[in-house]
């Protein structure tokens, strides 16, 4: 039954995707389409005194320029524009009103019968701002930090819990202790492809209002459905959105943004077809990691037990939302501390609200803690790897629950053989090969195993293959592989008999696409369809004249090899085909839901686990650090297909490796203005940087997280590798760089 | 980016009159800058003259022993020619140090010695700068100032109005060759030494060099000493590739007996233009190779050099990176 699940299948939108054949938003080509091009605020808070647009519409092709004066009515409650993963507050409203509120903010579009034109128009926007006096730097501003709001975000990403113990009492008598204050910068998702939706309007059914068919740049076509239809008062059935493909997003794709707002604006107001798209240098003035100051403090008994811990965490956030994440609680859920304090504040600050992005306060969290765990264990004389096998726990502190399954101490057992750690000698600066300092490093990681609820749809076709279907979205994590490898053995049938669907919101509903919880998700909601569906074609079976399973059950059949066929004796079979034609020679199909067993599940804590174990060279001369090796071992349950899940754990290490040596978004703060906001100067990894990666999944067999046994693999591969890197970097060379990036200037 | 007129040119003499009949047209060969900058609305130039059709892609021998690289020779070609490879390997090292493979392939040599600063003021519209808009500020020097200059920063008054860098390779390589520049103009051809091509900002940082606005630069002579024995270029920068240099070192030395007969050190990275100087070299003749020596010439090479916050750490790093290159330079670690 399982002649894929599991397997190393290659995408099955492979072929699609290198030939170009795969559409994305801004490729969807209609008729007489128009262009819009956003023109952004040059100043970070404030006002538009006056924003002329004549020079701009006395261009040939110039259509309209919409402003904050001119825009249409839209809707008037906050409520309207919250997203399902809006956080508390109240969200921004593209061309609301004349107030700036951060750098870059969106303030006009320009609609021309080309991009080009639509673009040099955009140029000839004048605009005369009053400016006010801004605040963008968390480090100046951190005593201004409070408590955030609470919200339905708030669910899936809990504020700290109240402390444990006494922590002030056990930290002070603990023989070994560490403190540290880290800082990090502000990142941007950056996805290969820039936001665009493209709006295509066709006269409504009713004269008031027309019809949009929207080709989004999304994670979640429910979310811009929705979103669309609160925001412009245009019912469902005039609006569908198709997201086929995403060239990556990273988290960025979980909300709406402005280009759709702008596209259906102008779409609706001109009954014209109408696409948007962003600028790379536009791609920073949306969501992004916030910027933080971490402050750590542990303490350990002599021979080596935690006894203290104490995060406390400084996030920034713009001054309409509260976006929160989880940052401080990691530690309280690794290690069996029993005195814990744990502390997140956000400092309010004029600049865009930040989003969720890979492994959203986990990384973030994860590599400041297992630094200074790191540090601590090297307090205390004990090996990095021996330190966490003697601080092991099988329980979640904070939830009081012990774990569905964690094979944490099979992935340091099996990274550390890989990598080679018996070999490492424990004082820093003592490995060398020829004038470079090796430095070998390791780090624990850990993301929550969520699964949602979901719907899908699964229809044996005419000519006996199988489709089936979900609004979820595939940003490059290969949803479309997995799922037809769910699909295709549930129904014993061969997988290019198998056609999965996802990304328009005609299918049933899907959550976003995030948190790594799209393949227990949808995968689970894919498995009950297929095994739904399969009643249902037992039954039609059954019924046929002369039936060979007259007198079977459901249970004494077996599908394999495109057929219905006895448990005890495969012979007797019948063919799907030769049900459809027994159905009349109609489809036959069938939508179910998929919930998580609460009542399972509630008993335990659900979370997938990692180690990294990094080697890095540093030119001890210029501070230039390299990363030569990097193993993750990583156990997320049950990997449904090694290649792809392999793909999403690398990318996950070649962006921790961005993440410790090279990416930032630079914010000159006398402008409040983020200034490296291209991909020639905001720094990630390149072919060049890469080396050594290696990845072992330690498989869970867990029927506790969802039927599948799958955790979700999509940030995992990040959390660890950070901190591996940096405790790597003190080993090579003795300093504790607190500040990421490190960058070569830190070590000089 | 602006509507603008295109023109493919048809010779050079052709080429340079479209030029000076209209003033704010602009010539386009790889356009691996220009289009960029266009872009960003940096640049505005009424018409863009195409000259990758004038028969500018070639390497030849000259008289005098040494080599003239056409203007349109691919930044790619010319550091994978055998010749280059062979007698100029510091050039092609450097040349490699650059950009990408992919922008190897379309960027031009000529076009390489007119790309303009990656400061990133200058890039954007919404800033004071005064390259870009002269009289508007410089916005560098209070703000983020990691990839800025930290010599030859002062006007004559010792007034600072813009920290911008070159950011070339192949130029540092080219001036530690002393290169020529060959240049043609409406009233004929002339020749620029290197060093004089690229200038300092003075209180003009508008202007990158010595080029005439009507002037296309034709080739690039190398002289016959191309250091195929004794070079290093050394780049520093943020990631391993596809990063512009915090700080560059382009070393070439000849010995003889053991000692330094003939030195070049020039800097990227640093400084308006390519940063080399004379005095500093000189130190190093008839020099036996030596740390000693390699770090005196380093303090030399860095005096006056003035950090602005971000890019402080540049002294001490470039100081280091000269020692590094002339220690590969003079294979003093294996001696």
């Amino acid at each position: 039954m399982t002649q894929y699940v599991g397997k190393p299948l290659s995408r099955v939108d492979g072929y699609d995707k290198v030939t170009g054949k795969a559409k994305y938003a801004a490729e969807f080509d209609v008729p007489d389409l128009l262009y819009g091009y956003v023109v952004n605020s040059a100043i970070t808070k404030g006002k538009i005194k006056r924003i002329d647009t004549q020079a701009a519409l006395n261009l040939p092709g110039v259509v309209k320029v919409f402003t904050h004066e001119n825009r249409p009515k839209i809707a008037w409650f906050d409520m309207k524009y919250k997203d399902q993963d809006a956080p508390p507050g109240s969200p921004f409203r593209p061309l609301r009103d004349a107030n700036i509120v951060y750098n870059a903010q969106p303030i006009a579009l320009v609609v021309a019968d080309t991009f080009e034109m639509a673009r040099y128009a955009a140029s000839l926007v004048e605009i005369e701002y009053e400016e006010d006096k801004h605040e963008t730097a968390v480090e100046t501003n951190r005593h201004k930090a409070r408590k955030p709001s609470v919200g339905l975000t708030t669910l899936f990403k809990p504020g700290p819990p109240k402390p444990r113990g006494n922590f002030e009492e056990s930290f002070s008598a603990s023989p070994v202790q560490m403190t540290g204050e880290y800082m990090h910068s502000m990142e941007h998702h950056n996805p290969m492809e820039m936001f665009a939706s493209t709006v295509v309007y066709e006269k409504g059914r009713h004269k008031s209002g027309g019809r949009y068919t929207i080709y989004d740049k999304t994670q979640g076509v429910t979310n811009s459905i929705l979103y669309v239809s609160q925001v412009f008062d245009i019912p469902f059935k005039d609006i569908r959105v198709i997201s086929p493909y995403v060239g990556g997003a990273f988290g960025s794709g979980l909300r709406p943004q402005y280009q759709l707002f702008m596209a259906v604006m102008a779409a609706r107001e001109l009954k014209r077809s109408v696409r948007v798209t962003l600028t790379r240098q536009q791609m920073f003035s949306l969501g992004y990691r916030p910027a933080n100051v971490q402050t750590v403090a542990l303490g350990a008994s002599a021979d080596g037990k935690m006894t203290a811990l104490y995060h406390g965490v400084v996030s920034e956030t713009s001054q309409y939302e509260d976006y929160t994440e989880v940052i401080a609680n990691w530690g309280a859920m690794l290690y069996p501390v029993e005195n814990y304090k744990l502390d997140h504040k956000l400092v309010h600050l004029d600049v865009a609200t930040p989003m969720d992005m890979r492994a959203p306060g986990g990384v973030t969290g994860v590599s400041v803690l297992e630094c200074a765990v790191d540090e601590l264990a090297f307090n205390a004389g004990i090996d990095p790897v021996e330190f966490r096998l003697m601080n092991y726990t099988e329980r979640d502190q904070i939830a009081d629950l012990p774990y569905s399954s964690k094979e944490l101490r099979e992935c340091f057992r099996q990274g550390a053989e890989r990598f080679g750690w018996v070999k490492r000698k424990p004082e820093p600066r003592s490995m060398r090969r020829g004038g470079t300092l090796i430095g070998w490093g390791m780090a624990t990681g850990i993301w929550d195993a969520f699964h949602m609820p979901a719907r899908a749809e699964a229809v044996l076709m005419v000519n006996g293959k199988l489709r089936v279907s979900s609004a979820t979205a595939d940003i490059g994590t290969g949803t479309y592989t997995i799922m037809t490898q769910i699909a295709a053995d549930t129904l014993g049938m061969p997988i290019e008999d198998v056609l999965f669907k996802l990304g328009d919101s005609d299918m049933p509903a899907a959550p976003i696409e995030g948190g790594s919880w799209t393949a227990a998700t949808v995968g689970t909601a894919v498995k009950t369809v297929c095994d739904d569906l399969a009643k249902k074609l037992f039954k039609i079976a059954r019924k046929m004249p002369n039936s060979p399973f007259a007198k079977a059950t459901f249970t004494d059949v077996v599908f394999a090899d495109k057929a219905i066929q006895l448990k005890n004796d495969t012979s007797v079979s019948v063919s799907l085909q030769a049900v459809v034609d027994a159905n009349g020679g109609a489809a036959v199909r069938e939508t179910s839901s998929a919930l998580p067993n609460l009542f399972k599940q509630r008993k335990y804590a659900r979370a997938t686990h990692s180690a990294a174990f990094a080697e890095v060279e540093v030119d001890e001369d210029f501070g230039t650090v390299r990363v030569t090796r990097l193993v993750s071992a990583i156990a997320a349950g049950k990997i449904l297909n090694p290649k792809t899940a392999r793909s999403q754990i690398i990318g996950g290490m070649v962006w921790g490796i961005s993440k410790a040596l090279e990416e930032e978004s630079v914010m000159d703060h006398q402008f409040g203005r983020i200034m490296n906001h291209n991909l020639a100067e905001y720094h990630v990894a390149v072919n060049a940087d890469i080396q050594d990666l290696d990845v072992i999944f330690v498989e869970e067999n867990d029927d506790i997280v969802n039927p599948l046994g799958v955790k979700g693999v999509g940030e995992i591969g990040l959390v660890a590798v950070p901190a591996a890197i940096a405790n790597a970097v003190f080993h090579a060379t003795g300093k504790r760089i607190r500040t990421l990036p490190i960058t070569l200037d830190k070590l000089l | 980016m602006n509507p603008f007129a295109y023109t493919r040119a048809e010779g050079v003499s052709n080429a340079v009159r479209e030029r000076a009949s209209e003033h704010t047209a602009k010539f386009i060969a790889g356009g691996t800058n220009i289009i960029d900058l266009m872009k960003e609305n940096v640049e505005r130039p009424s018409r863009l003259i195409d000259i990758t059709h004038l028969p500018l892609a070639t390497v030849d021998e000259m008289e005098n022993g040494g080599i003239r690289l056409g203007a349109l020779m691919t930044n790619a070609d010319t550091a994978y020619h055998p010749k280059i490879a062979e007698r100029y390997p510091l050039l092609s090292k450097a040349i490699l140090a650059g950009a990408s493979p992919q922008l190897r392939n379309m960027a031009t040599d000529g076009g390489n010695l007119m790309q303009r600063t990656r400061c990133y003021y200058f890039y954007d519209v919404a800033t004071p700068c005064n390259k870009r808009e002269p009289g508007s500020g410089c916005s560098a020097i209070e703000g983020y100032n990691r990839i800025h200059a930290i010599l030859g920063t002062r006007d004559t008054n010792q007034d600072i109005h813009c920290i911008a860098t070159h950011p070339s390779d192949m130029c540092v390589a080219l001036a530690a060759l002393e290169a020529v520049v060959n240049v043609t103009g409406p009233y004929g051809e002339r020749s620029i030494p290197f060093a004089e091509f690229h200038r300092l900002p003075g209180n003009t940082p508008h202007i990158d060099n010595t080029l005439q606005d009507d002037e296309l630069i034709t080739a690039i002579d190398l002289p016959a000493r191309g250091f195929p024995d004794h070079y290093a270029y050394i780049k520093l920068r943020d990631r391993t590739s596809y990063a512009f240099a915090l700080v560059s070192v382009a070393a070439a030395l000849e010995l003889e007996n053991g000692r330094i007969a003939e030195a070049r050190i020039t800097l990227g990275g640093v400084a308006h233009k390519p940063w080399r100087r004379l005095d500093v070299e000189a130190i190093l003749i008839d020099k036996v190779p030596s740390k000693g020596v390699f770090q005196q010439a380093a303090d030399a090479m860095l005096e006056g050099a003035q950090g602005f916050g971000h890019n402080t750490f540049k002294i001490e790093l470039a100081k280091r990176a000269i020692v590094r290159a002339l220690t590969e330079a003079t294979n003093l670690n294996s001696l």
